[in-house]
């Protein structure tokens, strides 16, 4: 077994990591996010073992990139505390609860980013973020919660 | 939203086809500018059916036939060449141009570097001779292998002719047996007599 050619990881993969860049830096700076876990993976890729787990491994840079790119944008002075959301023209989905994720504590919305979004085990979240897996998990519970409370159906 | 978090999370990031290949050509451009393009390919119509063109920075270093499955193809390469594969059309234009201009009669023989791989000398010698064989005719394999100096490996030109990483700009299809039969070929008997026959009509 070796590893797939990276067109076909490219092509399984691309749409789960720019959901993720998407939710950690909004979609101003996903692209960037994007472009640069793929260009990081594509350099690394050689290396990687046969059995790896490609999509983790690809949502782990997403996240490394996307904190460079956070403290990149707090460098230029431009105010952040929360990504910016907003309607593009050909934006769809829901766009209130993006809103209510992004407006999460910058741990929570992480967290959950990386688990709904990019399909990361609590174990794997624990070691990208730091802290117990205990951890990881609760804060996915309370960033949950929180969107619950903020976005709720219509029954 | 209790159970179907997952779901409403992932349904409020839609993601589009365009938006995708747009990322993805701004990577090409990027990987080709950092010299990460290891592999490049892209897949070409034919007469006898697509065909998967690859080059390195080199040179061509693979004609998939049809027959031979375009995802075997890119595996292998991924695999005997580098992971780092690419669909990054440009690079293949001379060849595909060429072999355009083969298929319609207008060309004779290939003018495209090549990236063969290093493997025993007696392989290469035998594709090395496959160049000098002129369009429209033949040779056997009995008379390969006297031509690269070992009269009987007859059946030894057979297997480097079928590990032929680039058929039809080496001309494999050119090799025939001494009995008048048409012998083996990776693109399968009948595109080796269409090869052959269309060689004829145009010479």
């Amino acid at each position: 077994m070796s590893l797939p050619p990276f067109e076909l990881t490219v092509a399984r993969h691309a749409a789960t990591v720019l959901r993720v860049c998407r939710a950690l830096v909004g979609p101003d700076d996903a692209d960037d996010a994007w472009s640069e876990t793929f260009l990081s993976a594509l350099r690394a890729y050689p290396t990687l073992p046969a059995d790896a787990n490609l999509e983790a491994w690809l949502v782990t840079i997403a996240h490394r990139r996307c904190v460079d790119l956070l403290r990149a944008r707090t460098r230029r002075a431009v105010p952040v505390g929360t990504p910016p959301e907003r309607a593009a023209p050909e934006a769809a989905g829901d766009l209130d609860l993006r809103a209510a994720l992004a407006a999460l504590p910058d741990k929570q919305r992480v967290v959950v980013a990386l688990h709904y979004l990019g399909g990361l085990p609590y174990r794997e979240v624990a070691e990208v973020v730091g802290g117990s897996v205990d951890a990881a998990r609760r804060a996915a519970a309370d960033g949950v919660s929180a969107l619950r409370r903020r976005y709720r159906r219509e029954a | 939203m209790d159970h179907n978090v997952g779901a409403d999370v992932l349904g409020a990031f839609p993601v589009t086809g365009g938006e995708l290949d747009r990322l993805r050509e701004r990577l090409v451009r990027a990987a080709q500018d950092e010299g990460l393009l290891d592999v490049a390919y892209r897949v070409v119509d034919s007469p006898l059916g697509p065909l998967l063109l690859a080059a390195t920075a080199r040179g061509l270093v693979r004609v998939g036939l049809p027959a031979q499955g375009h995802d075997a193809v890119l595996a292998d390469l991924a695999a005997t060449v580098s992971p780092r594969v690419l669909a990054a059309p440009a690079r293949l234009d001379p060849v595909a141009r060429q072999l355009d201009e083969y298929f319609a009669r207008g060309r004779r023989d290939f003018d495209v570097p090549l990236d063969l791989p290093v493997g025993p000398r007696f392989r290469a010698a035998v594709l090395a001779r496959l160049a000098a064989i002129p369009f429209g005719g033949t040779a056997t394999y009995s008379q390969v292998a006297a031509e690269v100096g070992s009269p009987l490996a007859v059946r030894a030109v057979g297997s480097a002719c079928a590990a032929n990483p680039v058929p039809l700009v080496l001309p494999c299809h050119r090799v025939v047996r001494a009995d008048g039969g048409c012998g083996g070929y990776a693109g399968g008997v009948v595109a080796k007599r269409w090869l052959i026959d269309l060689e004829r009509g145009a010479a």
